[in-house]
């Protein structure tokens, strides 16, 4: 099971890498002296303490020790978080960039290492992304062992499996929920065009309302929706009558895709918050010793295991999206990043393959998966 | 040309060597899967084969990954250029890595396609090890460029006569490392039959390194005053040589050591010749 993830989700993270020099290559062009050195750190740290221990986790059970085993997957464990540290740090360079200055010829010279490391947007963004990722694998977790306890499968193990999973499915969405909160007040404060766009908020007022649910139309520049009043300001800094910038103080070519940005925003709010009632949900019936039996609970697990990837892609979708039309925000339009030599017949062509070839992936993946879960622990 | 710093020549040296232990360590996983077809006969001994790859290919990858952050950190607009401009080349290496990565994994799991997953391993490593010769090829010999540092060539640029040859002459060699991996790896037939791919594709291989080393001299005359140039020649024939004996006596190919001298003759004067002093 991990291997198949693993590989399809090493094969797919190639392209990343190349996609800067043959996509975005005027964007390597002129950060290459930042951007360069972040990735290629996590090459060197994070990409080979990962690669190489993954291969003793997934094929080295009876090879090694068990103690070598543990040091293993640990291993494994720090690596893939040192990767996804790095990773952070180029994207959180790009919404907050730092540590850098223009030289005479427009190039992005870096001047400090670490301030560039540690943007203003770095470690927030990098505790949100790890506790999503940490909810992704407690869902599936639940998901998987679910449906094992509701079948009556694999006794002891499905249910130590389940009980590991709902501990960490209440644990890790409640820690999201402080990450989160801290994420947003750095969001208001660094990216204000980006924190209007994900509110819809299109005049600066004291009191700003938060959104439950909405629309907003951006030709009347007007939101929709099911709000709390005062909710943005009060949760901004516990002040109702707090100040937030809107939209309207940069000029309207500067502005993102508003209604995109403030429903994928609110997905993934709405999904945080339904995987803390449930996490809780599920929690409470283990305290209570009646998990294994809810039946109606741990029929409707697996179907959550979609839910997460969800997030992370409307949470993405807010973060990139939010940071249009620029590339690096501030600092480079994306419009100037992109390859000039790429023509669009190349652009069509490599987007339709990538799709085929992901899709299929897709589908492969699917199938596997739920293949690998019928056969069971004992199987894999 | 006159202002090459320490760092610069440190960091050329480094990405040398990164791409150099590339090569040499995937080029274990492409050759083998790439002759999947021709060294194993039964699903058994096609099982093996991967089986001695499954565990290392990744890490192996690494380097390739590790390569291109360190070009795109120390030279960017090496990067740019040529990522952008080969673009429709480098897409084909990434769909040949995806599917050489997937492919494993599925064949092993999906046992009603098995034998398409095993196609796109050998179409995507064999695809993947012929790439990367052409593409390093392309840069030694030269690419049309603008005032502007972007490329002014097309895709069919790129498949010129020389930089084709050095395509061939890393897919040959990467072959021949994974027919020696095969025998290192496997007994009994399965490595009867590597031993005759390995004799095999030393012959390829001897005379493609001729007709390497002898377009590299007539295509960059400077490389004939290069002491390094000839010491790369004596190794890599030396390297043939003596994997011709240790093959007709039925040993085991030699070990790392002497693999890695003769794979990095092959890249030396490209390195030197791509070096600007």
């Amino acid at each position: 099971m991990l291997g198949l993830i693993f590989v399809v989700g090493a094969a797919t993270g190639i392209v990343m890498e190349f996609s800067f020099g043959t996509n975005w290559s005027e964007y390597s062009r002129a950060v290459g002296d930042i951007f360069g050195p972040i990735l290629a750190a996590e090459g060197i740290i994070a990409f080979f303490l990962e690669s190489v221990f993954i291969g003793v986790l997934i094929f080295g059970r009876k090879k090694v020790s068990p103690g070598v085993y543990w040091v293993a997957a640990l291993l494994v464990f720090v690596g893939g978080h040192l990767s996804a540290f790095w990773i952070i740090v180029a994207n959180s360079w790009m919404q907050t960039p730092a540590g850098y200055e223009i030289n005479a010829a427009g190039k992005v010279i870096l001047t400090d290492f670490s301030a560039a490391v540690f943007n203003p947007s770095t470690v927030n963004w990098f505790l949100h992304t790890v506790l999503a990722t940490w909810i992704t694998s407690a869902v599936m977790v639940c998901g998987i062992a679910g449906y094992y306890v509701r079948k009556g499968l694999h006794g002891e193990t499905a249910r130590t499996m389940l009980k590991i999973g709902i501990i960490l499915f209440a644990i890790t969405p409640l820690l999201q929920l402080g990450a989160a909160h801290s994420h947003a007040i750095q969001v208001i404060n660094t990216q204000p065009v980006k924190a209007a766009a994900m509110e819809g908020l299109f005049n600066t007022t004291r009191g700003a309302d938060i959104y439950v649910m909405g629309y907003v139309d951006e030709a009347k520049e007007k939101t929709y929706g099911i709000y709390i009043p005062k909710g943005l300001s009060f949760l901004y800094n516990f002040d109702f009558n707090s100040e937030i910038k809107d939209l309207n103080d940069v000029p309207k070519e500067n502005w993102p895709p508003v209604n995109l940005v403030f429903q994928s925003y609110h997905i993934m709010v709405g999904l945080g918050m339904i995987f803390i009632a449930l996490g809780l949900l599920g929690a409470w019936l283990l305290w209570t010793g009646k998990l294994y039996t809810a039946k109606w609970y741990l029929f409707w697990l697996p179907f959550l295991i979609p839910l997460p990837h969800l997030a992370h892609e409307t949470g993405w979708i807010t973060a990139e999206v939010g940071r249009q039309p620029w590339i690096i925000y501030g600092l480079m339009k994306t419009v100037n990043a992109a390859s000039v030599v790429v023509s669009a017949g190349e652009i069509v062509f490599s987007l339709v393959m990538f799709s085929l070839i992901y899709l299929l992936l897709f589908v492969m993946f699917v199938l596997l998966f739920v293949k690998i879960v019928k056969q069971g622990p004992a199987a894999s | 040309m006159e202002n090459i710093q320490n760092f610069q020549i440190l960091w050329f040296i480094l990405i040398f060597v990164l791409l150099l232990g590339y090569a040499l360590l995937d080029g274990f996983d492409l050759g083998v899967a790439a002759l999947l077809p021709f060294l194993g006969v039964k699903k058994e001994e096609k099982d093996t084969l991967i089986a001695s790859i499954g565990p290392v290919w990744d890490g192996n990858e690494v380097w390739l990954i590790t390569g291109g952050g360190a070009l795109f950190a120390a030279f960017p607009h090496a990067y740019a250029t040529a990522f952008s401009g080969f673009y429709l080349a480098m897409m084909l290496v990434l769909f040949a890595l995806i599917f050489r990565a997937v492919s494993m994994e599925f064949r092993a799991n999906d046992p009603v396609r098995a034998s398409l997953w095993e196609k796109a391993l050998v179409g995507g490593s064999a695809l993947a090890a012929l790439l990367f010769g052409v593409a390093l090829g392309n840069v030694i010999y030269g690419v049309p460029l603008t005032g502007k540092m972007e490329y002014a060539g097309s895709f069919f640029t790129l498949l010129r006569p020389v930089p084709l040859l050095f395509g061939i002459t890393g897919l040959a060699a990467i072959l021949l490392q994974g027919a020696s991996w095969a025998v290192m790896k496997t007994e009994g037939e399965l490595q009867e039959r590597s031993f005759k791919a390995v004799r095999i594709l030393m012959w390829i291989n001897a005379i493609v390194a001729v007709l390497y080393f002898a377009v590299l001299i007539v295509t960059f005359p400077r490389l004939s005053g290069n002491v390094l140039f000839y010491v790369a020649v004596a190794f890599t024939f030396a390297g043939l040589i003596g994997l011709f004996f240790r093959s007709a006596k039925k040993m085991t190919p030699p070990r790392f050591g002497s693999r890695l001298f003769r794979l990095s003759a092959c890249f030396w004067p490209q390195a030197r010749h791509s070096f600007p002093i």
